[in-house]
């Protein structure tokens, strides 16, 4: 049980979530009577030994009647009775060792659609292995008897899977008619529907030639691709919703007989009071009444250092409650809080971007006019040449189904299901295929800082100067605040021997510093103005000072700590052509510091409106550009952008709005992602000219009318066996999660196609 | 041509016997939880807690 220990530190270190209870009755719902389903997300589960003690732990537990683990997407589903409230599972599980989030269930609505598609595949895949079995006994040269039965067989078979599995497409494709438009799916749909009738009057007519095999196993090809690119942008919404919820759900509200009950955000009316304890999310704007406190501010305004919240200062939304508790006054609903008009922000911005056409879009609106217009030409050309109706129609059917675009089809979507696997072994999740398109376009960079060049905790400076017992004596005192800094002095002195000083008393005074007394003597740690006894005395720039009985000590520097790898993944991004550029909330202090580090130019103080302004300047002066953010301020930015980026510590919003995610610490995941987004690019690129080359090829012989069932068959599967093979080149590895759902269907097809 | 009457059917049935079984266990959620279900295999299945609050699984 080894890989589970790491996480009860981990959860020792998070503070006591008073409010579970109510938020767990939030987020579950109703299954039946008196029972009620609460889902979980644990992420560090990740073995055999934690699925079982997670259902051990939660399954002992009175009141629950049953609990499900699910490994593949660290989940836990859980049935109560609600009789006495909702059981402690987060509780149970942090002290079995594994922090875990509520998971809204609500918000899950995207299911459907991958279990749609596998059933239309595995449907598709069994009448296309019966009508191929058929098929290759009439190449083969059948009598006209077994072929007339078997024709009909056939069309028995096809007739309910074209219906079922083939619905996707007409869908799809008729949307698009109906708009004026046309995608892939048009000729798709037309191909098929054409392929499957002329069939049918060939059966009905004891013809020789029908395509039944032809449109089937088209439809399953084309399901295979767009099964694998649902599944891609399932398991990247699950990762990308899995991590933790840093909204507020809800939040203390006082009552008029003073009483508190935890109300949902929406329902938090303006003029209410609210408690907010320490370590807590601001749930709605507001004003502080009573108390103070520092907040965290990073995600929302990008500045580093934690801002003091007294009574009457305006927090906004979002902000964390770092030292003491706070009632404040609400100020707007949820809906006209600073989160909710980011958000807006975000989807006017995001208005350009819905411009983007993806590549397969682009291509189909090229192809299927030329392909409608040479099946036409080809009837017309027939018609004058023999006069001969039947012998037109069916030569121009069969110009329309050797170029149903399979191969087409399958030329994008398994190119980016290629790349979508490689990013995610490296930790990045993609959205959707439309934006690694979009990512193989730009050429510009901008970066926010707090977050995401820095990581959110800033460091101490050079702290192998500072003398060893000063600073295992601030450590020791720091280690009772949750302040940034004050977590840092305690990190920074992890490897030293532990101050002998015992303190009798400690307390926090929010925005200036700790104070503890040990006997006599009164040690104070925090602004060297509040902790010197005359402020004259103050040495250097130090920004936190450690003063004994009012004197001097030592003083502390902090600076923001660059990520992993910042300074390469800055280079690697310039080697490849691209511009970068820095663009932050913060003073113009720290960020002109990060910057001058990484040597590219830099805007400081600049709002969420000018990062989107600065964006769309770039745009207009023909720049793609690319944005990396995490905050809430950055997220009307993230939509702008051609492309974004966003860390896996991002607010809720900004990874929502971001198109890639990463989840590991290292920056290099960026120039990675860009450039197996260029790679892909070009293995697109070579796919739709390999599928067109085939066309060229191909629909020369089916004009002249020698197409046959067979040659059809061959053509099209051999072509997309080509465009795939191709594809695989950019895999680099093994890849079995994604193909293996289709794998299994495939191979129920195999064992039909053995019988 | 009387061979077909009863091996056309058997092969049909077959495959059709296969198409609703891969839909049923769809349905039954075999494939939602793979990694857990390679995990599962090794649980001691005489553990007491788990059984007994979960009828029916």
């Amino acid at each position: 049980m080894g890989c589970c220990g790491s996480g009860a530190e981990l959860t020792a270190a998070l503070p006591e979530a008073r409010s579970s209870d109510e938020e767990v009755l939030l987020a579950s719902r109703i299954v039946a009577d008196g029972m009620r389903q609460t889902d979980l997300s644990v992420p560090t589960m990740h073995c055999g030994a934690c699925v079982r003690t997670i259902e051990k732990a939660l399954g002992g537990l009175a009141g629950v009647q049953s609990a499900r683990a699910n490994l593949s997407t660290k989940r836990v589903t859980v049935r109560w009775h609600f009789d006495d409230g909702p059981p402690p599972f987060v509780k149970t599980l942090s002290r079995a060792g594994f922090e875990a989030y509520l998971f809204d269930v609500k918000s899950d609505k995207e299911d459907g659609a991958l279990s749609e598609l596998i059933r239309a595949l595995a449907v598709a895949g069994f009448a296309s292995s019966n009508i191929m079995l058929l098929s290759v006994s009439i190449w083969s040269g059948a009598e006209a008897d077994t072929r007339d039965l078997f024709h009909w067989l056939s069309m028995a078979i096809a007739l309910p899977a074209l219906g079922y599995s083939g619905r996707i497409f007409f869908r799809s494709g008729w949307r698009a008619l109906r708009h004026g438009r046309t995608n892939m799916d048009v000729p798709i749909s037309l191909g098929v529907l054409l392929a499957f009738g002329m069939s049918v009057y060939e059966t009905v007519q004891h013809g020789p030639h029908a395509y039944f095999d032809a449109s089937i196993s088209l439809l399953f090809f084309l399901l295979i691709g767009r099964t694998l690119d649902c599944m891609m942008r399932e398991r990247a919404r699950l990762a990308v919703r899995s991590l933790v919820q840093l909204a507020a759900r809800g939040a203390f509200v006082v009552q008029a007989d003073g009483t508190q009950v935890y109300l949902p955000v929406e329902e938090i009316l303006p003029g209410m009071s609210i408690m907010l304890g320490a370590g807590e999310r601001v749930p709605v704007d507001a004003t502080v009444s009573k108390g103070d406190s520092e907040l965290d501010v990073a995600l929302v305004s990008g500045e580093s250092v934690p801002l003091r919240a007294t009574v009457g200062s305006t927090v906004r939304a979002g902000t964390l409650n770092l030292t003491g508790p706070l009632t404040l006054v609400a100020t707007a609903k949820a809906g006209n809080s600073f989160l909710a008009e980011m958000i807006r922000m975000m989807e006017a911005a995001e208005q350009g971007r819905s411009g983007y056409r993806r590549i397969a879009d682009r291509a189909a609106a090229l192809y299927a006019p030329v392909v409608h217009v040479a099946a036409f030409l080809t009837f017309i050309g027939w018609m004058v040449a023999t006069g001969d109706l039947h012998n037109a129609i069916t030569i121009a059917i069969a110009v329309l189904i050797i170029t149903c675009p399979c191969a087409l089809g399958l030329a994008v979507p398994i190119v980016q299901v290629m790349a979508a696997q490689r990013l995610f072994k490296n930790g990045i999740m993609v959205k959707d295929g439309s934006s690694i398109e979009r990512l193989a376009e730009i050429d510009a960079v901008i970066f926010d800082k707090t977050g995401t060049l820095t990581s959110a905790a800033p460091r101490l400076v050079s702290a192998e100067h500072i003398d060893s017992a000063s600073l295992s004596l601030a450590a020791a005192l720091a280690l009772h605040s949750r302040h940034p800094y004050s977590q840092a002095l305690v990190e920074a002195a992890a490897g030293l021997t532990p101050s002998p000083v015992v303190f009798d008393d400690i307390t926090e005074q929010a925005g200036f510093g700790l104070q503890a007394q040990s006997g006599a003597t009164v040690y104070r740690l925090g602004k060297p103005s509040w902790a010197l006894a005359s402020p004259e005395s103050i040495v250097g720039a130090a920004s936190v000072a450690l003063t004994q009985n009012g004197q001097w000590m030592t003083g502390f520097c902090f600076e923001d700590k660059l990520r992993t790898d910042a300074a390469v993944a800055v280079v690697k991004l310039k080697q490849s052509g691209l511009r970068v550029e820095l663009v932050s909330g913060d003073r113009k202090e720290p960020v002109g510091l990060v910057a001058a580090a990484l040597g590219v130019p830099y805007r400081s103080g600049v709002t969420p409106n000018e990062k989107v302004a600065r964006i769309k300047a770039l745009s207009a002066a023909g720049q793609k550009v690319f944005m990396v953010g995490d905050g809430l301020n950055d997220t009307p930015a993230l939509g702008a952008a051609h492309a974004s980026m966003a860390p896996a510590s991002a607010s809720d919003v900004g990874r929502c709005a971001a198109d890639f995610v990463f989840l590991r610490q290292s920056l290099l995941a960026i120039p990675l992602a860009v450039s197996v987004a260029r790679e892909a690019r070009r293995l697109i690129r070579q796919n739709l000219a390999l599928a067109v080359a085939y066309n060229v090829v191909a629909v020369p012989i089916a004009i002249m009318g020698l197409v046959t069932p067979l040659i059809a068959a061959v053509a099209m599967s051999g072509s997309s066996i080509l465009v795939v093979a191709n594809a695989l080149r950019l895999k680099g590895g093994e890849g079995i999660a994604a193909s293996a759902a289709p794998g299994t269907i495939s191979a129920a097809a195999i064992l039909e196609a053995a019988e | 041509m009387k061979d077909y009457f009863y091996l056309i059917p058997i092969a049909f049935g077959l495959g059709l016997t296969a198409l609703t079984a891969f839909m049923w266990s769809l349905k039954a959620g075999q494939y939602d939880d793979l990694d857990g279900a390679a995990e599962r295999i090794l649980h001691d299945e005489t553990d007491a807690p788990i059984r007994t609050t979960q009828p029916g699984r």
